[in-house]
């Protein structure tokens, strides 16, 4: 492996071509294979080196933000879900969240539950497309169709109780929309065995493949004082050693019930972050479990919500753990129906801005495998 | 009928006609191969990935190949012109089929069924392989494109890379068998299959090896050939499609036919050099040497078709190395293995011709 820092592999990348201030511009992306979306980097390079990364965010912007001020927050609900794609149900939770915590509205129990346990199915369904997508990037083709097909079981579990398979707009300001079902509740049981299975295997034939463990050790380290520097969150900054997790340190919802740990490992490399996340969805599945074991009953939702809610004016923000990090809502609000002004947090966007800083110096097929480990939603970084 | 088969194959009044059947038959062996093994591929692919594959165009799909020939040659082949160098970026994809083509002269697929036996066999094999680089070179540079030239950069630091140990192998069995002409080097490994050279070299101490010298062969066409895990010419997630990214039509078309004949190529190197050629290695050929020649044929093509099924195996299994571990692979691992190996066999062969 090459193990040269910074400037070593400039000078020595420009050593190669025969001068010093030889460079050229690559626009990777918009459409490229590898950038998955419509994320674009702008990289000066030095030869196969990157000199310097600028991405250039915007393509995918939809005002996100602007459209909360111009609706009531039952309306707004289902663009929330359409911020990262993979995560609707977190981010359908940060909303439905930040309105209760606004409005002092009830949640009933089995509510909380119920919202638990899809968002921890969705967690797991998110990180398998990120994992099977990120080793696409690194040329094998074959896992993100294993991922897929364990994907699927989740869809169609989430389809039976939300009627949508990838946008879920399942939350609602109170509870949830539909209560489960006990074909949901056998399904999710029985899925839980399945899918520890499936890890097995995957860790024996992909985590153990001793290309992509070269591919990965070593490569993309971010430093615990860069990713603060950054405000990476998410799997991000849980491998580089820092035991962050929403869940754990501002325990919303019920999360506080149950039992689980936060993976950690503190190499700060591509791979640390890649075992993160293969961990993580052994943990959801302890959370599915428990919470199904020690599902309440009584009613889904809080009938008591008023059909149009009026915020009281005031400054309120609840957060909740995506997929791919910390997802906060902000919501300011003057008393209308209709808040005053809301800010979304995302992850993705805090994550990316390490990409330029930790990309320099690089090789390019290095880059992309560090642009997998950060593992990227587009519309979650332009909002 | 045999005897206007032995007219026409043997009587040297006729030469052009054996040279002719010969030349349609070779090609159309390459041709049915080229397109038939992207079929094999997308069905093996399928196979590991738990889908069915192309299924729509004819039973099993397939007719397939022949549909997506069509297109390709019905398609526009567009060309980067006012920047590119037109001329280069045309004549690429003909360079890298003419030499593949070429490589069938000498192959022996049965004990009659040579195109040309030519002392220097295996040499023109390699001599026509290496235009490889200079083709694949040729489209990146000539489309200029960023993607492609980096793709070409790569191509050609790989191939000299790879290069190396394969003709070490090479030059191991030449020592080992004496000779450079396929059919004789298929002829020494009649009988049983532990006469075959991947097993006689470890009892008969010629070379006790000789597992590794294929397996460092095949290591090296895997990377000759840019396949995965070696694909870092085309690279796909990295460089979009590497040197053919400019590529539309019939020339991506070529490029395409051209990878599959190099593996078929490489794989029959393989099969002669170290898997006995056409011997059955586990029954006698019979008499009649058209029949035999035709058990032979396909004997020959059991074991081309498996290692090629290996080769693509590894494609859809594997991820892609990055690059500077492909060429530590090659400088640091496959060329002192390779080298060992030569001086072993060489020493040993001095040493058993003492005694």
């Amino acid at each position: 492996m090459l193990q040269l820092n910074k400037d070593e592999a400039i000078a020595h990348a420009a050593h190669c071509v025969g001068g010093p201030n030889e460079t050229f511009v690559l626009n990777l992306g918009p459409q490229h294979p590898s950038t998955h979306g419509v994320l674009r980097v702008k990289l000066t390079m030095d030869g196969e080196f990157i000199r310097h990364a600028e991405p250039v965010c915007g393509y995918m912007h939809r005002m996100h933000e602007k459209m909360g001020e111009n609706r009531n927050c039952a309306q707004f609900l289902p663009n929330t879900g359409r911020i990262d794609y993979l995560s609707a149900m977190q981010y359908t939770h940060g909303w439905v969240g930040a309105v209760e915590r606004a409005c002092k509205i009830e949640v009933p129990l089995r509510a909380e539950y119920i919202r638990v346990v899809t968002s921890e199915l969705n967690r797991i369904a998110s990180h398998l497309v990120g994992w099977g997508a990120w080793v696409m990037d690194l040329g094998g083709l074959t896992p993100i169709l294993y991922a897929f097909e364990d994907r699927e079981k989740i869809l169609d579990l989430l389809e039976g109780v939300s009627g949508a398979r990838l946008t879920f707009c399942y939350y609602r300001i109170g509870g949830v929309c539909a209560d489960i079902d006990d074909a949901f509740i056998q399904g999710a049981k029985a899925f839980v065995p399945y899918m520890r299975e499936r890890l097995k295997m995957y860790k024996d034939l992909v985590t153990d493949n001793v290309i992509l463990r070269k591919r990965l050790e070593g490569i993309g380290i971010i430093s615990q004082d860069m990713c603060r520097r950054y405000g990476a969150c998410g799997p991000v900054i849980r491998g580089s050693g820092i035991a962050n997790d929403t869940r754990k340190t501002e325990p919303y919802s019920v999360y506080k019930d149950f039992d689980f740990e936060i993976p950690v490992y503190d190499t700060c490399d591509s791979m640390a972050r890649y075992l993160v996340r293969m961990d993580e969805m052994e943990q959801s599945l302890r959370i599915i479990e428990q919470s199904l074991a020690k599902l309440p009953e009584g009613p889904f939702i809080n009938p008591k919500v008023p059909r149009l809610l009026k915020v009281p004016a005031g400054n309120y923000s609840y957060a909740t753990e995506a997929g791919r990090g910390r997802f906060m809502v902000r919501l300011v609000a003057d008393g209308s129906d209709k808040p005053y002004r809301v800010k979304l947090r995302t992850p993705c966007l805090s994550n990316m801005s390490l990409f330029a800083e930790a990309a320099e110096g690089m090789m390019i097929a290095d880059a992309i495998a560090f642009m997998g480990s950060l593992d990227l939603v587009i519309p979650d970084i332009d909002r | 009928m045999s005897a206007i088969i032995d007219f026409l194959f043997t009587d040297p009044a006729w030469p052009w006609v054996r040279m002719i059947l010969f030349l349609v038959g070779a090609a159309s062996f390459a041709g049915a191969n080229a397109a038939y093994l992207v079929w094999c591929e997308r069905k093996v692919a399928a196979y590991v990935q738990r889908r069915p594959g192309p299924m729509e165009v004819g039973p099993q799909g397939l007719i397939q190949p022949i549909a997506d020939a069509v297109k390709l040659l019905c398609k526009q082949m567009l060309s980067p012109i006012p920047q590119a160098d037109g001329i280069l970026f045309r004549i690429a994809p003909v360079a890298m089929v003419m030499p593949a083509l070429m490589c069938f002269v000498v192959v022996p697929f049965g004990d009659l069924l040579i195109p040309a036996r030519i002392d220097l066999g295996l040499l023109v094999i390699f001599a026509f392989g290496a235009f490889n680089v200079m083709s694949l070179m040729l489209a990146g540079w000539s489309s200029n494109n960023k993607y492609a030239t980096i793709s070409s950069a790569r191509v050609v630091s790989q191939n000299v890379a790879y290069e190396i140990p394969m003709l070490l192998t090479v030059v191991t069995m030449i020592m080992v068998t004496g000779t450079t002409d396929l059919g004789t080097i298929v002829a020494q490994q009649s009988g049983g299959f532990w006469h075959w050279n991947i097993l006689s070299g470890i009892w008969t101490l010629a070379n006790p090896l000789v597992p590794f010298t294929f397996l460092i062969y095949f290591i090296c066409m895997l990377a000759e050939t840019n396949r995965a895990p070696f694909d870092l010419a085309e690279a796909e997630s990295e460089l979009v499609a590497g040197s053919f990214t400019e590529y539309s039509s019939m020339g991506f078309g070529l490029f395409f036919m051209a990878e599959y004949i190099n593996i078929v190529v490489g794989c029959s190197v393989a099969t002669v050099l170290f898997l006995g050629g056409w011997h059955p290695g586990f029954f006698p050929l019979p008499a009649n040497p058209w029949l035999a020649s035709l058990i032979g044929f396909g004997c020959f093509c059991a074991k081309l078709y498996t290692l090629i099924f290996f080769v693509m195996m590894a494609r859809w299994t594997y991820p892609r190395t990055q690059f500077y571990g492909l060429l530590n692979l090659s400088w640091k691992i496959l060329i002192p293995v390779a080298l060992v190996t030569l001086l072993l066999s060489g020493v040993l062969m001095k040493l058993t011709n003492l005694f």
